[in-house]
This record gives structure tokens, sequence and C-alpha cells, in this order.
């Protein structure tokens, strides 16, 4: 491996954004052929130095060398040119384009759109992708949307691909399908650069694994000769347990009945078609499923939020008096006494407001108490000022604006508040996204607190082995539909994923 | 590698908040400037000497007590009105339509002057205008807000057609009302008895100006303290996160327009009531658009606004004073006018970015050993 020139190589590359450094003398190299998985926390840099390679920052000091060669990469066109291409996590498709028309999209010269079809379909067949170049984004899934997105960068002559976090939202199938031709463009004599959090993913896929933490570089070890806890530690710099406790849970009872529920989303296509299950008291509910089946809609149907078709939600008190949710508004719901929390899937969006500081965002919750016409500010001043210290929030202070901190400690944040409010039911959206591995666990273990105190949990996640750790019970949805409910301890992954994909009675479903 | 092609010449850098003293400092260099620029330009174009120019600038907004007076009470209307604009704005409402909002307020009041006086006690008239005036403002809020959230229609198209239909509606009682007849426009209203004529404080200028200073304290009380405030507010920033919490988000909306049409309202009642005793098609003088420019100026504060509000009508006066003396129409006045404007906005653009230049060869090679 020493003779050969890699293609990718940075030579204490460094990066600051004011007082921050993002990158710190980095240098590392990525060879032809090869599969690099990039670890390190959120915050370590990883991004910002793929951005460096793509031309969306350039670098402060230090160089980056292709094939050998030095290279300015001043723009995203400058990184094409050198056959650089990234796959952002965030796709930037055009939703009323087709698949050969966002390929296509941007490049110089005469459009000519059969002449593309017949080269898309070439590189299709030579990686094993299935794309249909005359399909409409907007009727794609997250995995068909994705493969355009590397087809595009491919169909520009890449040989050098960045994937940012790539199998977030991919069933374990579909994870199976990218790796696989993943191995093909390595077996072509390409470099792919591979952003990802999930260890065992970098196990299955990766030739080598490159380490950052808080924008050093620590340092490289080919992937066959290490394990997920040594990577860990290296990402953390310390050892950390990678075991998620699962207490036994203590006289579950039912707490909310969900009952023949049927959603039609604003563009009326059905998003949940009859479903029912109950949540339980002192039991954690795992939600699987592609992205899009229905999670977000059955817990904002639950939360107040959805207009319903038909069905119930009904909430039993703990005197086994029941009340029916739908219908109501969340204000309505909490006036009648129903300690339900809610932490949405987005985060700023929903949940916070981002640009507001940490203790006005507590208010949110507060701003009704007292009769007169004025807020009562003290109330969430200290809450804010509890929430940070017993979850070891890192800000400055509590009249920081939210959107300042990571997102770990936004997520504290929000499920500090959620849970202040002493719920009896708490429902939480991919609680863990975009968290670093400290920062997950700390929300693991509130989760599980939660639990021990007789809250009936809802956990929607997308990464099915932290399902199958945390969760009692697992019910999966495919299509708005429930495919089946599992228990968490005994369930096991492939299993899941099939559910995930396929109503049970094995009938393939179209999305 | 040549270092010429190394990196671009020219970064632009998003700054982290700028503490506010150094914002100010950016605002006041570019004020000097603009200044500076108006300065060269009259000279230039007239040949006169700058510091003459700026005398007289200060002399057309200051000059005179008279002029100062009517430098704060145009300040105390145009701030009035950015004021009422402003929960709008905080929540994300582009009310542009506070041109209108004045007009048919001052037109309710005009009404009432007109058809009433001297059939009522003049008190009662001036119930009956400030609250014919109050409701025929915040109605004109109102129809907007409810096709917003009926129908989610644009609110900037149709709060600046509402304008039109306000302009056009008193240039109808224009030709109703006229008088003296032929004259093509009303005069003022009851000039003997004087019916509906807001009373003095004082002198004839300070009524605007309490009334004013009063309605800053309630915004500025009302936006940061109360729970209507904080729900404007939420709404603004994210509708998601306020239908998250329970609030009736058409409500609020609805709620806001009524409040900051009826202030717009009261706008147009000092105008014709207090100030003018009459009505004209031009009476709020574009002011409806300048206050949005207030407004967005003080960064939606309404203590700052207090500044953006006198500063802009400094300008303006002073503009106006310089074309008059060196004897250029008022064309002139809008291009010193224009110029401030451009100089005070864009300024706002070195408090949010500040702009790298290349760093010198030689640091890059020592950094290349």
């Amino acid at each position: 491996m020493e003779n050969r020139i890699p293609a990718v190589e940075y030579r204490n590359v460094t990066k600051t954004f004011g007082t921050t450094i993002a990158n710190n003398k980095v240098s590392m190299e990525v060879y032809e052929g090869e599969i690099l998985a990039l670890l390190g926390e959120n915050g370590s840099g990883k991004t910002t130095l793929m951005n460096m390679l793509s031309g969306i920052y350039y670098p402060d000091e230090g160089q980056i060398f292709i094939h050998g060669k030095e290279a300015v990469i001043r723009s995203p066109h400058d990184a094409f040119k050198l056959g650089i291409g990234m796959v952002h996590q965030h796709f930037k498709l055009i939703d009323v384009l087709t698949a050969a028309e966002n390929i296509v999209l941007g490049l110089e010269g005469r459009l000519d759109l059969k002449a593309a079809t017949v080269k898309i379909q070439e590189i299709c067949d030579k990686y094993g992708f299935a794309v249909d170049p005359g399909k409409k984004v907007y009727n794609m899934s997250v995995s068909e949307k994705q493969t355009v997105e590397i087809v595009k960068v491919l169909f520009r002559g890449a040989d050098i691909l960045i994937l940012d976090e790539p199998t977030a939202v991919l069933t374990p199938q579909e994870t199976d399908k990218l790796f696989s031709v993943i191995r093909n463009m390595k077996a072509d004599g390409k470099s792919v650069i591979i952003i990802t959090h999930k260890l065992h993913e970098v196990e299955a896929v990766s030739d080598r694994v490159a380490v950052l933490r808080k924008g050093e570089y620590i340092g490289q070890m080919n992937t066959r000769d290490t394990n997920a806890a040594e990577m860990t530690s290296m990402m953390v710099g310390r050892s950390v347990s990678l075991n998620i406790e699962r207490p036994e849970p203590i006289h579950p009872t039912d707490r909310v009945i969900i009952d023949h529920l049927n959603v039609r989303g604003s563009d009326g296509v059905m998003k949940l078609q009859d479903v029912s299950f109950s949540i339980r008291s002192g039991e954690i509910l795992g939600i699987a499923g592609i992205s899009g089946c229905g999670q977000k809609e059955l817990l904002e149907a639950i939360a107040g939020l959805q207009p319903t078709e038909s069905g119930s939600i009904r909430y039993v008190g703990e005197d086994g008096h029941s009340e029916e949710l739908i219908g109501k508004d969340p204000k309505k719901i909490n006036d009648m006494g129903v300690a339900l929390s809610f932490v949405p899937e987005d985060r700023l969006g929903m949940g916070l407001v981002g640009s507001r500081k940490l203790a006005a965002n507590m208010m949110l919750r507060s701003f009704r108490r007292g009769k007169g016409f004025f807020t009562d500010r003290k109330y969430p001043y200290d809450l804010a000022q509890t929430v940070v210290d017993e979850l070891e929030v890192v800000t400055p202070d509590v009249l920081t604006p939210v959107s300042k901190l990571s997102g770990g400690n936004v997520q504290k944040i929000l499920v500090g508040r959620e849970i202040a409010a002493a719920p009896k039911v708490l429902l939480t959206a991919y609680a863990v996204r975009g968290l670093d591995i400290n920062s997950s666990y700390t929300i693991y273990n509130l989760l599980n607190q939660q639990k021990q105190k007789g809250v009936a949990v809802v956990y929607v996640g997308e990464d099915l082995d932290v399902l199958l750790e945390l969760s009692d019970r697992i019910l999966v949805l495919c299509s708005g539909k429930v495919s089946g409910i599992v228990d968490g301890r005994s369930a096991d992954k492939e299993s899941i994923g099939l559910m995930m994909t396929k109503l049970k009675g094995g009938s393939e479903n179209e999305q | 590698m040549n270092n010429n092609t190394r990196e671009p010449l020219i970064h632009v850098v998003k700054r982290k908040a700028l503490p506010w003293y150094k914002a100010w400092a950016i605002r006041g260099i570019a004020i000097l400037a603009a200044l500076i620029v108006c300065a060269v330009i009259t000279a230039i174009v007239t040949g006169y000497n700058p510091i003459k120019v700026y005398a007289t600038m200060l002399s057309g907004a200051f000059g005179s007590a008279r002029r100062c007076w009517v430098t704060f009470q145009n300040t105390a209307i145009l701030l009035i009105i950015a004021l009422a604009l402003t929960p709008a704005f905080k929540m994300k409402f582009w009310n542009i339509g506070g041109e209108g909002q004045a007009l048919i307020g001052g037109l309710a009041a005009a009404a009432c002057m007109v058809c009433l006086g001297d059939k009522l006690p003049n008190g009662l008239i001036i119930v009956l205008m400030l609250i014919s005036g109050l409701v025929a403002g915040a109605l004109w809020g109102l129809i907007p807000a409810l096709f917003k959230v009926k129908w989610n229609t644009n609110e900037t198209l149709s709060t600046l057609m509402m304008n039109y239909i306000a302009i056009q509606l008193v240039a109808y009682y224009t030709v109703v009302w006229e008088s003296p007849k032929g004259s093509g426009k009303i005069g003022v209203i009851n000039p003997n008895t004087m019916s509906g004529w807001l009373p003095e404080i004082g002198n004839k200028y300070l009524l605007p100006i309490l009334v004013s200073v009063l309605i800053t304290a309630f915004m500025y009380v009302y936006i940061k303290y109360s729970k209507h405030g904080y729900e404007i507010r939420v709404v603004g920033e994210s509708v998601a996160t306020a239908k998250y919490v329970g609030m009736k988000v058409n409500l609020i909306v609805i709620r806001t327009m009524l409040l900051s049409g009826a202030l717009c309202g009261l706008a147009g009642v000092l105008l014709v009531g207090g100030i003018n005793h009459t009505i004209t098609t031009t009476i709020v003088n574009n002011q409806g658009f300048t206050g949005v420019l207030v407004s967005w100026l003080a960064k939606f504060n309404p203590a700052a606004m207090i500044a953006t509000s006198l500063l802009i009508v400094f300008f303006g006066r002073g503009a106006g004073e310089i074309s008059s003396v060196v004897g250029l129409n008022e064309s002139f006045s809008d291009i010193l006018t224009g110029l401030i404007l451009f100089f005070i906005i864009g300024c706002e653009f070195f408090i949010t970015y500040k702009v790298v230049f290349r760093k010198n060869a030689r640091k890059e090679e020592t950094n290349h050993d």
C-alpha cells in the first residue's frame, strides 16, 4: 500500500470558523479501489473535512493532493472537474423532474436526454443499481432518491465518492443493496469515503477506518484488525460501555388504546390504515418502519396535531377512567388533565424555537400559567437552569439561543422540558437522530428512568439494533398498516427488516 | 502552484453575533458615509461648500422652534405607523398595508367630522371619530388576515391591494364632499366651528407626540412581556411549534392584524382630526411604507424605533431643505434620501457578514515549509 499514489491526500489541513477550529492539521489519505470509513462524533469535523474536498469550503492552511497533484478546489465545479462527487445526507433533487432530468441538471453542453438515458442505464448495469430514468422524484422512495444522487455523481465521471451517512434512512435490506453497489464501485477502482455512525456497518463494508476527534486526526487502522469497542474509544477518547439497559417492566397496564385508526394526509393519501395497538405503562414500545410509513402521523394523531378520519385513541387514566383524544388539540388534551409529552422528530422546527433563548423555550409549555395578561418569566428560567444542571447541558448560560447548541444539547433541552411536565405518556420520534454516542446513551437512560417511573414510553427509531436492545415490544409499520407487533427480547433484525417492507403474509408491498 | 490562484481574493464570512456597541458603531459609520456622499454630490451639482450643505440639512429639520416641532410631529406619526406594523412583522405576517389602514382610519374620522359636525357635542364626535377610525383600520387589517387563514393567500399582495381600495374610496369621497365646489379637494373641514378637531395639548404639535410615546411604551411591554406577545413571537418563528403547544394560530393571526390595523387607523385619525383637518389621497404620504423601513431598521424593537423614525424624518426634511435652498426640485431631495437609505440599509450587510481579503503571499509561504 505504501508505494501507491493516494487518490486523495490531505496534508496538514486546517480550517477554522471564527474561533472554532473545525479541523486542525489533518493529514490523511484515501487510495484507489478502497472504501474508507470516516468516523467521529458530532462536531469532530468530518463533514468540514469532506466539504473542503467537494469545494464547499476552502482550507485556511495546508494542501490537498488529488492523484499526487496539488489541487485547488475553490468551488463544487472545481471538485467535479477533479472527479470528486459528494452525496449529501439531505438529497438535493428537484421533485417535479424525472431521475434523468435531475441527473443531467446543470451539465454544460447540449441537452440530450436520450443519450443520457442510455448512459444512465449503462452505469446502472455496471454497478447493479435499479433506476427508472423516467420516474419523477416525488414518486420515489428514499432509497430510490439516494440511488439517483449516486448515479448523478457517477454520471459526471466521479472516481472519488463521498457518502455522508448514506444508511441513516435505509432498511437493512436496502443497506445491503447499497453496500453491494459500493463494493462494485471499489472493484472498478473508485475511491469511496463513507461517513457513518453505525459501527457494524463500518465493519461490514469498509477496508480502512480513519478517526477524527474534536477536529484532530486521531489515527487509522485496517477494519479487519479492529473492533467496535476500539473504534468507539478512539472516537470518544475513553472507553464507553456499549450496552443499553433494559429493566423488566413493572405491572404494565394499557395507558393509550388505539383502535382502528385511519388517517388521511393533506395530499389525500391514506397515511394510516386500520391501526390498532396499545401503549402500556412502565414499558418502552418501539416503533419501526421505513421513513414515511406513517410513524410521524401516528404520533401526531395521538398528540392531537393530526386530523384523523376514523377510529379512536383513548387515554386510560390511573383510576381506569378513559378519555377520547381524537378531535382535541394539544391545549385541550392538556386541559383535560392528560399528562402527555411529545418529543417530535423536528426538534428546532416543532419542539423548540431555535432562535430563542433556552428559558424562552421552556416557556413554550408554561406560558399560559397564571391568570394575568403577562407571562411568568421566573418559572421557565428556573426550569431551564434545572435542566441544564441535571442533564449536563453544555451552554454558556440559559439565555443562549437554542440553535447555538450542538445537536445533543438541543435534544437534552427538549427531552428535559417534556419530562419536567411529569408525563404519564411520553412519545419520542427519532430521539437520538444525529446525536453522538455519549448523548445517545444519556437519552436512552432518561427513557429508561421514565419507564421505571411507570411512564408509557413510545420510541420511534431508525436504528434497528437500538430498537432491539431498548424496546420491550416493537410495533412494525409498513405503508401505514401494522405489519406486526413483536417482543423486543426475542425478535431479530432480519425479520423486522422484512416486516418493514412487506406486510405479514409475505405479499410484496408497493412502498 | 502559483500563489495567485490559491485562494479567492475576497471571502464573505458570516459573523458571530456582534456586541451591540460594535453594531451601532458600524451604523454610525454608515450614516457618516451617507452624509459625506450627500455633501459631495450636492457640492458637485451646485458648487456649494459641503459644510454649508450640512448646515442647511440641520436648519431644515431643527432650524427654528416651529421646524423642530414639525420634525417631532412627523416623527411621531411615522413612529405610530411603524409600531402598528411591528406585531404583524414579529409574526412574519408582512403587512405592507399600513398606508391603506391609516388612510381608511382617516377617512372614517373625516366622515364623522363632515356628517356629524355641529350636530353632536364636540366630545362625542371625537369619541366617535376615534372608535370609527380604529374600527375602520382594524377592518382593513382583518380582511387580509381572514384571506390568509382561510385560503392561505399571500398577505403581501392582499395588504398592498387594500391600499389602493382605500385610496380610491378617499378619491370618491373627495368628489362627494368637495368644498368649495369645483376645487377638486375637500378643504379644511368645519373651519369655523372646529367641530371634530382634536384638542390641542400645550401647542398644536404635542398631541401626536404624546400618543406616540404611550404607544411605544405599550408596544414594548406587549411584545416583550405579555402572553399575546409571546404567542406572536412563537407563531413568527415557527407555526409548527405554535401548533405543537396548542396555540390557536388562526386566532392569533386575526387578533394581531386587528391590533395592527387599528393602530394604523389611529395614526389616520391623528392626521385628519389633529394635524390637517382635511383628507386627501396622499395624506399618509407613503409613511405606511416608510414605517416598514423604520420597523426593520430597529430590528422590530419599539424603543429603537424612536431613533430610526427620527433619523428618517430628519434626513427627509434635511434633504428637502437642501433642494429648496439650492433651487432644485424635490427629485433632488428624493435622490439624497435614497442615497441615505442605501447606506443605512446596506450597512446591515456588514453587521451580519465580514469581508476577508486574501492573506498576503509571504504568510502563505511560511505555511508551506
